[in-house]
């Protein structure tokens, strides 16, 4: 057993960060994510690492382009506008296949939008909010204890894979102070990075790094690895908690914080009599389909409850492939489900 | 016989894309020339930028990263960071490092990062064919000044070294031009005393040159070389801003 203390979800996910070996951060202030840099800022020069608040999002992505290459563990985190100005960079490193691990604690929008928690930037996270072909493994904690455990799993995932990873939770976890149990040691595990530009030392061929292919046949052959890579985390590295799904009525899709309040809702709804269950996507890409295709027949309906528009509830329906009705509840702008709107949305659903 | 003259370990036997008359490969070479001269190219890390020289990690003999457009000290910042050992470099054009880039190589400069800029300048956009440069001159026709760059519509160039001088975290600043071979050696001189700066530790480093691009300046490369040497010297004077008597 570790060490079990109370900490703050931002804060967490910057101690992940250097149980998981990572000795570089770079970042940009913004709110609701703040703490994270803070927080590397006293603790990485303890650890003998670098902390550096770079001059904008842009610089602070491309830095972490620059580490990456060298071969270290890197991380950098923003909230929703700062993540659309690092887009950039995240479709060239993921070009160059660099592994790292970017933290999005996001906030209302779009454009400066608001400070409060919200979950609207799915479609940018898991379909690519730079240009081209190509995916972040995304991880959805919904606890300040998963917050942990999933930063360190990110680390470990895009060494795997030369992928990056992204963390997204939203204000509300990375303000709320849990519980949160440490292990003693991190599994870490290790990867040849003999690809790294670390300085040839004239004992091998010179590494290269880069995102571009002018010939178009080395362009798509390159695109056709990056898709493989893809399929195979797909095949492997999907994450999901399924809760009370067996006899469920309807089955309520929700990640993150909003999944926690669908616990409740379950209860209460138990007390009227209504079975409700719950499909969380840990990993929102690669995204569970074979466990909505595996409950598919079981409710009467799904229904996606989300802090946007709808936008995880289009890979609801897809995963579901028409053969139940799936419906929608969302808030936005800061504004977060109540359970009883989502229980009286539910009822509605089953009403008909 | 010994010999006298042979091509740099530091710099591949290919043969480069450049244009004819194009000072890229000159500027390629007295880079490869130091980095023999220091022995460091086992622990040398270039960064390329976009534009012309986009795939020069094809001509140096080191490892390399290709940056996006502008962010090359950024790049070379996080790949400093991570290996302190290394000597790093970043090789920017004009509209690279004084347009897109203008903020990362400013910041890189103020932070005094410990890397070494070479800044090829040639007052006009190349690969893009012809657009206007930060760096274009008073009058100067490009595809986007067709009727010359005129201060009241688009601003005035922008003195790259004159503007960094200014920051405390520069150690180093020298602007020097390819034009013939007194400057080419002059030029090569300050390379080299860019790369020691950085190999003592003492901060930031840039280098700026002057070069010419016959292509979209519509002129022979006998006659860029005249143009450089009438036009863009008295613009942009030739010599040594910041750490001239530094011990290295």
């Amino acid at each position: 057993m570790g060490e079990k203390i109370l900490m703050k979800g931002n804060e967490v996910i910057g101690e992940a960060a250097l149980r998981a070996g990572c000795r570089h951060y770079f970042g940009y202030p913004i709110t609701p994510q703040t703490e994270i840099a803070h927080y590397m800022a006293k603790r990485m020069p303890e650890e003998g690492g670098t902390f550096l608040q770079a001059e904008s999002e842009v610089a602070a992505i491309n830095m972490v382009y620059g580490a990456a290459s060298a071969g270290v563990r890197v991380m950098t985190s923003s909230s929703s506008p700062g993540i659309s100005l690092k887009q950039e960079g995240i479709s060239y490193a993921s070009c160059a296949e660099l592994p790292a691990v970017v933290v999005n604690i996001v906030r209302t929008g779009p454009g400066l939008g608001g400070i409060l928690p919200a979950q609207c930037d799915y479609f940018q996270a898991v379909k690519g909010g730079g240009h081209g072909d190509y995916k972040m493994v995304v991880l959805a904690p919904c606890s300040v204890q998963e917050l942990y455990e999933l930063t360190v799993e990110a680390f470990n995932i895009s060494d795997k894979y030369r992928i990056l990873s992204m963390i997204m939770g939203d204000g509300i976890l990375g303000q709320m102070m849990e519980p949160v149990e440490f292990k003693d040691k991190e599994e870490i595990i290790k990867v040849d990075k003999n690809w790294a530009v670390t300085g040839s030392k004239m004992e091998r061929q010179n590494n290269v790094i880069t995102s571009i292919y002018i010939d178009p046949e080395k362009m798509e052959d390159h695109n056709l690895k990056l898709q493989a890579k893809y399929k195979a985390i797909e095949e492997n590295e999907v994450r999901v908690e399924t809760y009370n799904c067996e006899n469920a009525d309807v089955i309520v899709a929700a990640f993150g914080t909003v999944a926690r309040i669908i616990k409740n809702v379950i209860t209460m709804a138990e007390k009227e009599g209504i079975k409700v269950g719950l499909i969380r996507p840990i990993t929102l890409w690669p995204f569970p389909d074979n466990e909505f295709q595996k409950y598919a027949d079981v409710p009467k309906a799904f229904l996606t409850v989300e802090m946007n528009a709808g936008q995880m509830v289009e890979d609801v329906r897809m995963a579901v492939n028409g053969k139940k009705p799936v419906h929608f509840y969302g808030r936005m702008g800061g504004m977060i489900p109540t359970q009883q709107d989502i229980l009286n949305k539910i009822k509605e659903i089953l009403k008909g | 016989m010994p010999k006298v003259f042979e091509r740099p370990h530091a710099l591949k036997d290919v043969s480069m894309h450049y244009c004819p008359g194009c000072t890229h490969g000159i500027v390629h070479r007295l880079i490869a020339e130091v980095i023999d001269e220091l022995q460091i190219e086992g622990k040398t890390v270039g960064i390329s930028p976009v534009g012309c020289t986009y795939n020069n990690y094809e001509y140096f003999n080191c490892d390399m990263v290709q940056a996006a457009h502008g962010r090359a000290p950024a790049v070379g910042t996080g790949v400093k960071r991570a290996n302190p050992d290394n000597v790093v470099f970043t090789y920017q054009g004009d509209g690279d490092l004084a347009a897109i880039g203008t903020a990362e190589i400013v910041h890189a400069a103020a932070r005094g990062e410990k890397i070494t800029t070479i800044f090829v300048n040639n007052a006009i956009y190349g690969m893009t064919s012809g657009q206007m440069a930060p760096t274009t001159l008073l009058n100067q026709v490009t595809m986007t000044t067709p009727f010359g760059r005129n201060s009241e519509s688009h601003g005035f160039p922008i003195k790259v070294c004159e503007m960094l001088s200014t920051l405390e975290g520069v150690v180093y600043l020298e602007r020097v031009a390819v034009n013939d071979i007194k400057n080419i050696k002059n030029a090569k001189q300050a390379i080299k005393k860019a790369f020691q700066i950085q190999l003592a530790n003492k901060g930031f480093s840039l280098v700026e040159i002057l070069s010419t691009c016959p292509t979209n300046w519509g002129l022979n490369p006998i006659e860029s070389l005249k143009w450089l040497q009438d036009n863009m010297m008295p613009h942009y004077p030739l010599g040594n801003f910041k750490g001239k008597d530094l011990e290295v």
